[in-house]
């Protein structure tokens, strides 16, 4: 039996045509979602744990970032990030790095959100516990609060990284050459419309899903390392505004 | 002076009442359609029959997984294909309805799962007929409850709408990367487009959370 390279040109008809295009687009749309997902999770870390922060200015500094950005749309900041910001600054990103940065800042506001719910929903006898026990606040994080709240963390960021996944597709616009725009490419040069878009979707769900299986293999480690069974559930459906 | 203030008072009036209408109604349009569309689709998940249920969960989460902006392509390009003509708008309306549509399902059907089992159980002991016990005791409950959920869908509708300028329609972003274009110069435009989202979005966020902080109590 011989394997068949899945984006090669020797597929037949319309999929020899579009695969190998398609593939180049999907490995630049995994590249992204990488990218924005690494500095969206730096965000979300630092801004959370600011937000759930004693000192009234420190909070006051993450909750205008996260109403910042969860009040414009990510293509607008995107825009203004690649079009505007470099005639106000006289500093221009490249166009990868401008969509990354984009979509790192959004998700970021959003993961924000969800740090600070799951490090304010531990029980705070666990941290009058750790005060107790004398651990240092540093120790209080890292030992006590932040592996519990951690569990609690993960299916909501399995959402926001679906979400950064399907946002990556607005890179296209500036012309980042993604699957979104590699396979709009194909259609405008004549393409089988129909067959283009359909392997388009099928290749996002396919990031989808493997999104998922693999944060609900983070969550199980998560909840073993705090001696919890990994929790049945469903993937919760609302992401955008729903990850609270 | 880099920021062009002549310029903005020149932009500003076009993009406040052209680019804002054509944006509410995106907006609004979708919203109503993702709404009806939801919970009819929230209704036929809960279906007893496989053969109803299974197709519905397996589409709505299809359509959750990938893109807004490919599906607006699909509805933009292939449906001309099959003679259903109309215009940029009209197709931008759909594809954000139907994309929230799949949103808004899983929200009523949290409101649906929440209303108490002793509900159900008073219609039956009332002999109520099935489709009112729905109509008049499950749906206004559920539907209470799913209010602020629905809300800041309603609020990321609003967010989403300038992905249609993709698809040529000219909202305030379409409006203002055709400013924009026409000088190569983005930066008042996509700023005052920026402000204008901001301005609407956060207000209404804070309306949202009270309203949720009312019906908690």
């Amino acid at each position: 039996m011989t394997t068949i390279n899945p984006c090669g040109a020797e597929l037949p008809g319309t999929l020899g045509e579009a695969m190998p295009f398609l593939c180049r687009g999907a490995v630049v749309t995994l590249q992204s979602t990488l990218g924005g997902s690494v500095i969206a999770i730096a965000i979300a870390l630092v801004v959370g744990l600011m937000a759930t922060s004693r000192l009234r200015s420190v909070r006051g500094v993450a909750r205008a970032y996260m109403e910042f950005f969860r009040g414009t749309s990510v293509l607008v900041q995107l825009f203004w990030l690649f079009y505007a910001m470099p005639i106000l600054t006289g500093y221009q990103l490249d166009k990868v790095g401008a969509g990354i940065l984009a979509l790192g800042l959004n998700l970021g506001a959003y993961g924000s959100e969800v740090v600070r719910g799951a490090v304010q929903a531990v029980p705070p006898g666990q941290r009058e516990a750790a005060v107790a026990l004398n651990f240092t606040p540093y120790q209080r994080m890292r030992y006590v609060i932040l592996p519990q709240a951690f569990v609690a963390m993960v299916p909501p960021m399995n959402n926001l990284l679906i979400e950064l996944l399907k946002t990556t597709s607005l890179l296209s616009v500036i012309t980042v050459t993604d699957l979104a725009y590699q396979g709009r490419l194909l259609v405008n040069s004549g393409s089988d419309q129909l067959v283009v878009f359909a392997l388009m979707l099928v290749i996002y769900f396919l990031f989808s899903y493997l999104i998922t299986l693999l944060m609900r293999y983070v969550e199980g480690r998560a909840a073993r390392v705090v001696g919890r069974e990994r929790p049945r559930r469903r993937r919760s459906a609302p992401a955008v505004e729903g990850a609270r | 002076m880099i920021w062009d203030w002549d310029w903005t008072l020149e932009i500003l009036p076009d993009l406040l009442t052209q680019g804002l209408l054509v944006t509410v109604q995106a907006t609004l349009g979708g919203a109503v359609l993702a709404f009806v569309l939801g919970l009819f689709l929230a209704l036929l998940r809960r279906s007893r029959r496989a053969y109803i249920s299974r197709p519905v969960g397996a589409v709505t989460e299809f359509i959750r997984s990938t893109p807004l902006l490919v599906q607006l392509f699909v509805v933009y390009y292939v449906l001309p294909d099959f003679g259903v003509s109309m215009t940029a708008l009209t197709t931008g309306i759909i594809g954000l309805g139907v994309h929230y549509a799949c949103y808004t399902a899983e929200v009523y059907r949290a409101g649906i799962d929440g209303v108490p089992k002793g509900q159900w159980e008073a219609a039956v002991a009332l002999n109520l007929p099935r489709h009112w016990t729905w109509l008049s005791v499950v749906l206004p409950q559920a539907v209470r409850r799913s209010l602020p959920a629905l809300g800041n869908y309603l609020v990321a509708i609003f967010k989403e709408s300038p992905q249609l300028s993709v698809i040529t329609v000219v909202d305030v972003m379409g409006l203002a990367r055709e400013l924009g274009s026409e000088r190569f110069r983005y930066l008042e435009p996509v700023t005052i487009a920026g402000l204008f989202f901001l301005l609407i979005a956060i207000p209404a966020s804070i309306l949202i959370r009270r309203m949720e902080r009312r019906l908690d109590h």
